[in-house]
C-alpha cells in the first residue's frame, strides 16, 4: 500500500500541464518527421499525402477526358505507362475507362478533399488558433494519418494489379460490386477498396473525435464558443458530421463484404449469371443505396465546410473588414450540417422511390439553399466596400465563392424529384457537383495553402505565380464543367466509356474536345502550384511575424513555432477574431489577445462596460485575487 | 491580468474560463457516438429490410435472455467497482474489475452458445437475411465487448499496481461509461429483435 499515488494527482485536467516540456523536447528525426505526434507535422503530412493524391486524382481525370474528348485518337505513345490497359488499336480498354472514373472520384472525395483538406488545416489550425499547445490526444492523431498512410497505400496498389482497381463508380453499387464474377474491377480491385476503406473510415474517426475533443476541452482562457475564428466553427461542424456518418458507411461496407466473401444476400437477390441463378435470395441493393447516402450526402459537406471555413477567414482578413453576420455564418453551417442527414434519398429519386416520399426530400433538399444562400451574401457583404487585398488566397477564396453559387444553382434543379428523371446521371449532375463540391473546396485547400504557408513553413509563396496559378486554373474549371451543363441537358449520361455510337450526342463532339483540352490545360496549371510550393518551401521570402495583419491567435506564435506553439504563457483572448479596421483603432486590425484596456480608443460602448463589470465582479472568476478586490 | 491605465484606474479584464471536461472521456463519449451511429444503421437497414418482404420468421435463440441478465448483472459490478475505487476500497476494485470481466466473458461464451442454437434451428449466416442480419447484429456487438474486456484488464492491471483510485479515476470513468454503454446496447438490441421478426 506504501506506492499508492493517491496525492499525486489531480483529476483536474489542464492543458498547461506540459508546458514546461517544449523545451526540452528533441527527439531524433524519427520521432520529430515521420512518427511526430506535433500536429503541425501531422498537418503537413496529410498535406503532403493529399497533393499527391491530387495529382494522381488529377492525371486520372485527364486520362478518361482523353477518351472521352478523342474518341479516334492514338494513344499508343502512352503504351510505357498503361501497357495492357490500352486495346491493340491504342484505344484505353472499356472496362479500365471505368476504373478510371471509379478511382478518379474515391481519390478526390475521400483522400484529397477530405482527408487533404480536413486532415491538413483541422490538424494545423485547432490548436494554433483556439491557443492550444496540441491536439486532445496526440498519439491518436499520429495514429489518425498512419492509419490513413496505410489506408493510402493500400488504395495505391489497387491500381496496378492486373485485374485493375475497382470500377463499379465510387458510390459502388452491388450487384455489380457484390459479385466478383460481374467485372473484372470488382475482384480484387474491389477487395482492396474496401479494405483500404475501411482502413480509412478508422482514420476520419479517429481525426474527428480528437478534433471535437479538442475544440470543446482545450480552448485557453476567454475562448469562448463566440469568439471561436469560423474556420474552429467549420472543422468542428465538419468532425459531428463525419462521426455521426462515417460509422454508416462503415456498416453498408461491412454487410458488403459479407456479400461478397462470405455468401450472405443482404443486397443480392434474384441474380443470373450466364443463364445460371445465383443462389442469394432475399437481398435488396436499394439498401446499400440508403446506407451509402446516408453517409454519401453528409460526405458532400465534410469536404465542402471546412473550404467555406477557411474562405470566411480569409475573406474577412483580406477585405479588413469584420466577417459580415459571424452569428449568421454559424447558424447556417449549423443549419447545414443538420440538413445534410436529412437528404440523403435525393440521390435515389429514380430507384422506384415513393413519388411522395420523393417529394419529401426535394422540400428539404430546396431548403438548404436558405443557408447557403446565407453564406454567399454573407461573402459578399463582407467584401462590400473592403479594403480589399487580392492576396492570392484572396483570389481563390473569391474564386470559391463564384464556383459555390454556380454549382448550388444547378442544385436546385437537382434536388426536385421531377427534372432530376431527366437530369439523374447525366453530365448535368458531374457538372453541378464538380463546381459546388469539387472546385470550390479544392479552391479552400488552394486558398488555405497560400494563406497559413507562412506559419507553415515560415516562408511565403510567391504572390505572381500564385496569380497566374489562380486565373489558369479559374478559367479552366469553368471551361470544364460549363459546358458539360449542355451536354447533360441534351441527356448524355454520365460513366459511358463512348458516345459516339449514338448519333444524338454526335453535335457535341466539338464540346467535349473543349471540355477535354481544358482539363488537360488545368492539370497542367497545377504544376505551377507545385513549383511555387516546393521552391517556396525552401528558397521563400522568409516570413514576418504576421504577413496578412490577421488577429486570430496563430500569428503570435514565432515564425517556427516549436513542440508547444508558444515558447511562453499561451495568449488569452478577449474578443472576437473579427476587428478590422474598427473606428478609432490605431491599426487596421486588433488581434484576439489583446484587451479591451488597452484599445480605450476604438472599444465601443458596451465594450467599455465588459471592463467595469469585470472590475466589479473580480472575485468571481479570478483564483487567488480576492485581496486585491477588497481594496475596490 | 491586471493593466493599470492613467494611473487613476487599477483595471482588472479577466479572460473567462471556457468551458472544459476531460478530454480523454469526451473523446470515450465522441467514440460511443460513433458506436452508436453503426448500430442505428444496422438496425435501421434491418426494418428497412423486413419492409421489403421475403423474410424468414424465426424464433430467438432462449440462451440470449440469460445472457441478457448476466450482462446487466455484470453493470452491477461495474458500477460497484467505480463506487469502490471512489471510496478507495482498493481490494474490492479488484475483485469487482475481475468479477466484471469474467461475466463479460460469459457474456460472450452465452452468445456463441446462441449461435450454436441458431445453427441447430437451422439459421445459417448465409441465407435469407432476417437470419444474417442476427448474426452481424450480434457479433459486431461481441466485437465491441472484446474491447471492453481488453480494456477492463487492463484497468484491473492498473488496480493491482494501486493506481485505480479516487484521485485516479479517468480509466474507470471510462470503462464504466462503456460497460454500461454496451450493456445498454445489448438491452436494446435485444429489444429490438424481439419487437421486429
Amino acid at each position: 500500500m506504501a506506492t499508492i499515488d493517491i496525492h499525486s494527482q489531480t483529476a483536474t485536467p489542464h492543458h498547461d500541464d506540459h508546458a514546461h516540456e517544449h523545451d526540452h523536447h528533441h527527439g531524433n528525426f524519427w520521432t520529430n518527421y515521420i512518427f511526430s505526434e506535433d500536429h503541425k507535422v501531422i498537418a503537413k503530412q496529410f498535406l503532403i499525402t493529399g497533393m499527391a493524391w491530387a495529382l494522381i486524382g488529377g492525371t486520372l481525370s485527364v486520362l478518361f477526358r482523353l477518351q472521352l474528348g478523342f474518341p479516334d485518337a492514338d494513344l499508343s505513345w502512352l503504351k510505357p505507362v498503361l501497357g495492357g490497359w490500352l486495346t491493340p488499336e491504342g484505344k484505353i480498354d472499356p472496362e479500365f475507362f471505368l476504373a478510371l472514373v471509379t478511382m478518379h472520384g474515391t481519390i478526390m472525395v475521400f483522400f484529397v478533399l477530405t482527408a487533404g483538406l480536413s486532415g491538413t488545416f483541422s490538424n494545423f489550425l485547432i490548436p494554433l488558433q483556439i491557443g492550444a499547445r496540441d491536439m486532445a490526444s496526440g498519439f491518436m492523431n499520429m495514429l489518425s494519418y498512419w492509419f490513413f498512410f496505410l489506408s493510402s497505400v493500400i488504395m495505391f496498389i489497387s491500381l496496378f494489379i492486373s485485374t485493375g482497381p475497382a470500377s463499379g463508380g465510387w458510390v459502388i453499387y452491388p450487384p455489380l460490386s457484390a459479385l466478383p464474377q460481374a467485372m473484372q474491377g470488382s475482384g480484387l480491385g474491389m477487395t482492396l477498396w474496401l479494405v483500404a476503406m475501411a482502413i480509412f473510415i478508422a482514420s476520419s474517426l479517429l481525426g474527428s473525435i480528437n478534433y471535437i475533443s479538442t475544440v470543446i476541452n482545450m480552448r485557453t482562457q476567454g475562448m469562448s464558443f463566440t469568439k471561436l475564428p469560423l474556420t474552429i466553427w467549420a472543422f468542428f461542424f465538419t468532425a459531428i458530421i463525419g462521426i455521426l456518418s462515417f460509422p454508416v458507411l462503415f456498416a453498408a461496407a461491412l454487410l458488403l463484404i459479407f456479400d461478397r466473401s462470405f455468401g450472405t444476400s443482404f443486397y443480392l437477390s434474384d441474380i443470373y449469371i450466364g443463364g445460371e441463378a445465383l443462389p442469394n435470395q432475399g437481398g435488396s441493393p436499394i439498401l446499400f443505396q440508403h446506407l451509402f447516402w446516408f453517409l454519401g450526402h453528409p460526405e458532400v459537406y465534410i469536404v465542402l465546410l471546412p473550404a467555406l471555413g477557411i474562405t470566411s477567414e480569409i475573406i474577412a482578413t483580406n477585405s479588413r473588414k469584420p466577417i459580415f453576420g459571424y452569428k449568421a455564418m454559424v447558424g447556417s453551417m449549423l443549419f447545414i450540417a443538420i440538413l445534410s442527414f436529412v437528404v440523403w434519398a435525393h440521390h435515389m429519386f429514380v430507384t422506384g422511390m415513393n413519388p411522395f416520399l420523393g417529394s419529401i426530400f426535394t422540400l428539404l433538399t430546396l431548403i438548404i439553399a436558405v443557408p447557403s444562400a446565407v453564406k454567399i451574401f454573407n461573402y459578399v457583404t463582407t467584401l462590400w466596400k473592403g479594403n480589399i487585398r487580392f492576396t492570392s488566397a484572396m483570389l481563390f477564396s473569391i474564386g470559391l465563392v463564384s464556383f459555390f453559387l454556380t454549382g448550388g444553382i444547378t442544385g436546385i434543379f437537382l434536388g426536385n424529384s421531377a427534372i432530376d428523371i431527366q437530369l439523374h446521371d447525366t453530365y448535368f449532375v458531374v457538372a453541378h457537383f464538380h463546381l459546388v463540391m469539387g472546385s470550390a473546396s479544392f479552391f479552400g485547400m488552394v486558398a488555405g495553402v497560400y494563406h497559413w504557408f507562412p506559419k507553415m513553413f515560415g516562408r511565403m509563396m510567391d504572390e505572381r505565380l500564385g496569380y497566374i496559378h489562380f486565373w489558369l486554373t479559374f478559367v479552366g474549371v469553368y471551361m470544364v464543367f460549363f459546358p458539360m451543363h449542355y451536354i447533360g441537358i441534351a441527356g448524355f449520361p454520365r460513366r459511358y466509356y463512348s458516345w459516339t455510337d449514338f448519333q444524338v450526342f454526335e453535335g457535341f463532339a466539338d464540346l467535349n474536345m473543349l471540355v477535354s483540352t481544358a482539363a488537360i490545360f488545368t492539370l497542367c496549371a497545377q504544376f505551377i502550384f507545385l513549383f511555387n510550393f516546393i521552391y517556396s518551401v525552401f528558397r521563400g521570402k522568409v516570413a514576418p511575424a504576421n504577413p496578412w495583419g490577421s488577429t486570430t491567435l496563430e500569428w503570435t506564435t514565432p515564425r517556427n513555432p516549436g513542440h508547444g506553439n508558444w515558447p511562453g504563457e499561451i495568449p488569452a483572448v478577449y474578443r472576437w477574431p473579427y476587428d478590422y479596421s474598427k473606428p478609432g483603432a490605431k491599426e487596421d486590425f486588433i488581434p484576439q489577445h489583446i484587451p479591451y484596456s488597452e484599445t480605450p480608443e476604438s472599444n465601443l460602448p458596451h465594450e467599455n462596460e465588459l471592463i467595469k463589470l469585470e472590475l466589479n465582479n473580480g472575485s468571481i472568476n479570478i483564483e487567488g485575487k480576492e485581496g486585491k478586490d477588497d481594496k475596490h | 491580468m491586471e493593466k493599470t491605465t492613467t494611473g487613476e484606474f487599477r483595471i482588472v479584464e479577466e479572460p473567462g474560463k471556457p468551458l472544459a471536461m476531460e478530454p480523454r472521456k469526451f473523446s470515450m463519449w465522441l467514440f460511443i457516438g460513433s458506436v452508436f451511429m453503426l448500430f442505428a444503421a444496422l438496425t435501421s437497414a434491418y426494418i428497412v429490410r423486413e419492409a421489403e418482404g421475403n423474410w424468414v420468421y424465426f424464433e430467438m435463440p432462449g440462451v440470449f435472455t440469460i445472457s441478457t441478465v448476466i450482462i446487466l448483472v455484470s453493470s452491477i459490478t461495474m458500477q460497484w467497482a467505480y463506487w469502490s475505487a471512489k471510496k478507495d476500497n482498493l481490494e474490492n476494485i479488484k475483485i469487482l474489475v475481475a468479477v466484471t470481466a469474467v461475466l463479460g466473458f460469459a457474456f460472450l461464451i452465452l452468445q456463441w452458445q446462441g449461435w450454436v442454437e441458431l445453427v441447430a434451428s437451422k439459421i445459417y449466416f448465409v441465407g435469407n437475411p432476417s437470419g444474417s442480419f442476427l448474426y452481424v447484429l450480434t457479433g459486431v456487438h461481441a466485437i465491441h465487448i472484446i474491447s471492453a474486456i481488453v480494456f477492463l484488464l487492463i484497468v484491473l492491471v492498473a488496480a493491482y499496481r494501486y493506481k485505480v483510485h479516487s484521485k485516479n479515476m479517468v480509466s474507470m470513468e471510462m470503462c464504466t461509461t462503456y460497460w454500461h454503454f454496451l450493456g445498454g446496447l445489448w438491452l436494446y438490441l435485444f429489444v429490438f429483435l424481439l419487437l421486429y421478426r
